[in-house]
């Protein structure tokens, strides 16, 4: 995954007053934080865990689900964490907050919840071994990676799932250095795009049972955005021949820079560079007072892709402290498949 | 015609200047102390709302232990069982010799704080990561702002207007290290849309207790016996400055009754001149409301600084000294003075209304005047025995205001009943016709002073009243400080480490070491602070006991019985032989009820063990020391240097003694303020009706001159005159007065503050108050008296001559 957390877990340190300062603030300098380089051997499980000298991290997993009842389900389970300062301390002291973002999208409906929390009190955080990432009572946790239990709940909804990995560990960009903007931005980022999930979701008109595939999104940096970027668009799509793509596009004045990814189904990762994929929006519809881009047609001419993409729900909103747009949606045209759409920005 | 009309009823007041600055002196007065009591009370509530608002009070339920601060580890475990709760770490915090509370919230938690959603929406807003780290930011009002910020050591202060007074508003982070309590947790508030499947409170934390928003008693309930006290006051004021006005309108249209013939035999209409009249008094009353409200305006402003000390010593409650002006304020204190000046002028409209076309000028105030009073005095005792009726009948604070108000009302209608019964048996015994003859004038006199003596009664009954009530709670008080503060030193340590350590390194030099440990439990009624004691013979001593059973000290020590203040006795209605739940499972019986002055809260005491069985983790950092007085000071200064110890931790009997009897002096101030002005209207009020009869006495006293006595007998007879029905009012407002008292202590007092007074009688008050009275209708009599005995004796013979 990219991009679109570094926003919304600045926002978290900054309630509201960063919606008067724009997007400037995220091109800022990392000020005594870490900064990803372009070589970097990863070790696991170590970079599974959290890097307290970067400013900010992720660990985001969306899934699409099919229930007993055959319909489409999608969720979404995302923690983050935001260094105030590049260090660690006890207690109420510490200087890592943490935010969580749940979800589940049904065809007619679109629940969210919400967490927050600093670190050093125990009430959020993630260990590298055993893996477990928490806050609150919502947890992803397993021996490794391979095998994880997962659950959240809100006002109104609930899910408890499994997750077991049917591949291997997806690097992006340059063996896991994503570049963000024409300036040289860029992030640590690695995915886990192969799971089979099944549990069971929790609704307000009862249980249903549930099961299908899940992608997990690891990125840390410190200096996520250039400055004139304004948002983006992402999309990681699951064909049903087994081959995925990664694509994003961030929307800028300098012109949209794009990146992308092709997943072979035995996990083999093609770094696609910025112009190869090109995003067009199809059609709106008007969400939270707005009109957002809810069907596009995604296009990879060197894979002959031309795709239309579409959110089962357009009404998929997360109105929390920063909102944005995230939910499932069905892919047609000269590929069949589904995967998950986020936009913000609009 | 119209212009004409309005020039011959301005030419009135063009020619008595001095009478229309009366007139409206009294709107002014009537207006401007209600109007002040009114900003007051506002002002106060405004404080309390703003206060609940910005801080988000009894909006969410609490969870508190019982037994002492929550562990950082609770919260952790109720949070990841699902519970959505905010952390808030609270206590108080001495800064240059002043206290002020500090609110640690955890702001990454609960960031929807108003307050700091107020700050953060500003046009500086304050940078996140300086709030969440160290040092952290202090939010704090201006004016404390300005105060922290010369003090060393302190994080850096910002401002904020949305702060209550007295109150740093902070992050938990930075707060746990002001208050050097590291990892404690006061209370957790439950924020609103809890995830679905949370486990019952029961099975993850059985030892928190679940307050709900509703249960709390926050500020504005627990001041309105305060308010309603003021409120009283102010239209007590009110109804006093109303009979200035009164006597000032009446005054005015008798002189005007020529003139106004003269007008309607011109062919004004009668409809049209009350028209005139009613636009006229409309005006005056605005002008005279004005005047008022800058008046009141400023009263309040000087009044305010004392009530808020008041309220912030008394019950806590946070109010800002600053006064702000309100529309609606001024709206509401322009239209009481006009229903006001209206109602006051309403008899006199009336006459003028119902006066025949040709009727003569000036001499219809006294006939018919008997029948009345026997109706008013019925009336009157009527009011009182239905104002004790209700004060028997029902509970409440305003119930206890009925009573008083009827048993007043009642007796100021009574009066001129009683006043002319009196001066008839006078008369009877009178021996000489001059004799008789004062007598008889002063009765014929009554109905035209009558209201101005009812002021003067009411004015009298109420300084009485109160002025016993607060003399004989500070009697009490004193009193009761000599029994309650018995230890000749008291300590407060840092920490229970250093409590312990203190109590160790005392021990070998002193009488006896006696703890004072407490806990903040909940009751039906409200918070109930727990106390342990140890047994020690100065509690059984001395402890102010007002209700008691056999051994019930006994009792208490052997774990038995709890003992429980006078607060919680009646609002609980707990007695000797009662029982009283402290925590689920743990009920003991009411050995005995002590009193508790100057404490809003209700209170019990256990024994040690007790305590400690029911709260285990109640702090052990304040004692009492028994020591030889003469050693105190010494103690005193080698514990604050062993210790290391600031001034304010180590204090003695007497400075406690002396801080103490400064606060509850504080409380009357308001009170006694008041009560003054009211003498002082009253006595205002009665110049304005003696001036209202002097042309109608003229013709009374004329035949008198006649007869031979001389216009110096003639004003010395009129200064004895005022000042005799003044001693008469006085004596008649001694026993109101003493009722009065009465009602207070042991009515309005328990329902407002829940203690019942002892009362105190203090005749050199009342012989002060009796000799200020008279001094008073001297001074009010000297001027009219001046006027007759300067008066040329052409004018006497006028009246002969003038018709009638």
């Amino acid at each position: 995954m990219n991009v679109r957390a570094w926003l919304c877990a600045l926002i978290l340190l900054l309630p509201s007053a960063l919606y008067g300062q724009g997007y400037a603030g995220l091109g800022g300098s990392a000020e005594g934080f870490d900064v990803p380089q372009p070589i970097y051997q990863f070790e696991f499980p170590r970079d599974h865990g959290p890097h307290p000298t970067f400013r900010i991290e992720w660990w985001y997993l969306t899934a699409n689900l099919t229930g007993e009842d055959g319909r489409d389900y999608g969720i979404q389970w995302t923690l983050f964490r935001s260094a105030l300062k590049p260090t660690e301390a006890e207690g109420w002291q510490s200087p890592q907050l943490w935010l969580g973002h749940a979800a589940v999208t049904t065809p007619k409906t679109h629940y969210f919840a919400e967490r927050l929390s600093r670190g050093g009190i125990g009430q959020a955080g993630v260990t590298a071994e055993p893996f477990e990432a928490w806050i609150d009572e919502w947890h992803m946790r397993g021996l490794d990676l391979n095998s994880l239990s997962l659950s959240a709940s809100g006002a109104e909804f609930s899910y408890d799932l499994s997750l077991t990995a049917q591949g291997p560990l997806v690097f992006h960009g340059e063996d896991g250095y994503s570049v963000k903007s024409a300036d040289g931005q860029a992030s640590y980022y690695y995915s886990q795009p192969f799971y089979d999930v099944e549990g069971a979701l929790r609704l307000p008109d009862g249980d249903v049972a549930v099961t299908g595939q899940g992608w997990l999104d690891r990125e840390w940096s410190s200096q996520p955005l250039a400055a004139d970027q304004s948002g983006w668009d992402w999309f990681s799509l699951s064909f049903d021949d087994g081959n995925k793509l990664m694509a994003f596009r961030l929307r800028g004045g300098r012109g949209d820079f794009t990146a992308a990814t092709w997943i072979d189904p035995d996990g083999t990762a093609k770094p696609l560079p910025d112009g190869s994929v090109s995003f067009a929006p199809l059609d709106t519809a008007p969400v939270a007072g707005r009109d957002v881009p809810v069907q596009w047609r995604v296009t990879l001419p060197e894979r002959d892709i031309e795709v239309e993409v579409s959110a089962i729900t357009p009404n998929a909103w997360m109105a929390t402290r920063f909102e944005y747009w995230e939910g499932p949606v069905s892919v047609s045209g000269s590929h069949s498949g589904r995967g998950y759409l986020e936009m913000t920005g609009y | 015609m119209t212009g004409a009309v309005i020039q011959a009823l301005m030419s009135h007041w063009r020619r008595h200047w001095l009478q229309l600055a009366t007139l409206l002196i009294g709107i002014a007065l009537a207006t401007g102390l209600w109007s002040a009591v009114q900003a007051i009370n506002a002002e106060a509530r405004a404080s309390y709302q703003q206060a609940s608002d910005q801080l988000a009070l009894g909006l969410f339920d609490e969870l508190r232990d019982p037994s002492g601060p929550i562990p950082i580890e609770r919260y952790v475990v109720l949070r990841r069982t699902g519970w959505q709760v905010a952390a808030v770490l609270e206590g108080s915090l001495r800064v240059a010799g002043r206290t002020v509370q500090v609110m640690g919230v955890d702001m990454v938690a609960y960031p929807a704080l108003p307050a700091v959603t107020q700050i953060e929406q500003s046009e500086t807003p304050p940078d996140p990561a300086d709030m969440l780290t160290a040092p952290g930011r202090l939010l704090a009002a201006p004016d404390l702002a300005q105060m922290l910020r010369t003090q060393s050591g302190l994080p850096p202060v910002l401002t904020s207007d949305s702060i209550p007074p007295d109150l740093i508003l902070t992050d938990i982070g930075v707060a746990e290290t002001l208050l050097e309590k590291s990892g404690q947790i006061s209370r957790l508030i439950v924020l609103p849309d809890q995830p679905v499947g949370v486990p019952p409170l029961s099975e993850i934390a059985p030892e928190l207790e679940r307050v709900t928003a509703s249960a709390r008693l926050d500020a504005a309930s627990l001041t309105d016996s305060f308010h309603l006290n003021l409120t009283a006051f102010g239209l007590l004021s009110f109804a006093v400055g109303l009979f200035i006005v009164h006597g000032t309108v009446g005054l005015a249209f008798a002189q005007r009754r020529a003139m106004i013939r003269t007008l309607r035999a011109l062919g004004v209409s009668m409809r049209r001149l009350i028209w005139m009249i009613m636009a006229e008094l409309t005006i005056l009353a605005l002008i005279g409301g004005t005047l008022g409200l800058i008046l009141g305006f400023f009263l309040a402003g000087a009044l305010l600084p004392d009530v808020a000390a008041t309220l912030r010593g008394l019950y806590g409650a946070p109010v800002d000294g600053q006064m702000s002006l309100q529309p609606q304020w001024a709206l509401a204190g322009l239209a009481m003075a006009l229903a006001g000046t209206l109602l006051a002028s309403g008899h006199a409209l009336y006459r003028l209304a119902r006066m025949p076309l040709l009727t003569g000028a000036g001499l219809h105030a006294w006939r018919g005047a008997a029948a009345g009073q026997h109706r008013t005095g019925l009336i009157g005792l009527i009011l009182i025995a239905g104002g004790f009726a209700i004060g028997f009948a029902i509970d409440g604070l305003v119930a206890g205001f009925a009573m008083v108000g009827g048993i007043l009302t009642g007796a100021a209608l009574t009066l001129p009943f009683l006043l002319s019964l009196a001066l008839s048996m006078f008369q009877r015994r009178a021996r000489g016709p001059v004799a008789q003859w004062v007598w008889a004038d002063m009765r014929a006199q009554l109905p035209g002073l009558s209201l101005a003596l009812m002021a003067l009664l009411l004015a009298l009954a109420a300084n009485i009243g109160v002025g016993t009530m607060v003399s004989s709670f500070r009697l009490t008080f004193v009193g009761w400080l000599d029994q309650r503060l018995t230890s000749e030193v008291y300590v407060t340590a840092i920490d229970n480490q250093q409590g312990r350590q203190i109590a160790e390194w005392l021990d070998p030099q002193v009488d006896a070491v006696l703890p004072i440990r407490s806990v903040e439990l909940t009751h039906e009624i409200g918070p109930l602070f727990l106390y342990g004691v140890e047994d020690h013979q100065t509690y059984r001593d001395h402890w102010p006991l007002i209700a008691t059973s056999a051994g019930e000290w006994d009792r208490v020590m052997a774990g038995k019985a709890v003992l429980i203040n006078e607060q919680l006795a009646r609002r609980a209605g707990l007695w000797p032989g009662d029982t009283l739940t402290l925590k689920a499972d743990h009920t003991l019986t009411v050995a005995g009820v002590y009193s508790d002055y100057g404490n809003p809260t209700g209170q019990a005491i256990v024994s040690m063990p007790q305590l400690d069985q029911i709260a285990p983790g109640a702090d052990t950092r304040r004692f009492g020391i028994r020591l030889a007085p003469e050693r105190a000071t010494e103690i005193t200064q080698a514990l604050r240097q062993q210790f290391d110890l600031p001034r304010q931790a180590v204090v003695q009997q007497a400075a406690m003694k002396a801080q103490s009897l400064a606060i509850f002096d504080n409380t009357f101030v308001v009170t006694s303020a008041l009560n003054v002005l009211t003498l002082g209207v009253a006595g205002f009020a009665i110049l304005t009706s003696l001036l209202t009869l002097w042309t109608q006495r003229l013709p009374q006293v004329t035949p008198v001159w006649a007869l031979g006595l001389t216009r110096a007998q003639l004003a010395r007879l009129e200064l004895l005159r005022s000042v005799l029905l003044a001693a008469f009012t006085a004596v008649m407002a001694l026993p109101l007065g003493l009722v009065l008292a009465w009602a207070l202590l042991a009515v309005i007092n328990v329902q407002a503050f829940g203690w019942r007074l002892p009362m105190f009688l203090f005749p050199v008050d009342w012989a002060y108050l009796f000799l200020l009275t008279l001094l008073a209708a001297f001074v009010a009599a000297a001027l009219p008296a001046l006027r007759l005995m300067r008066l040329p004796p052409a004018d006497l013979l006028k009246v002969f001559a003038n018709e009638r």
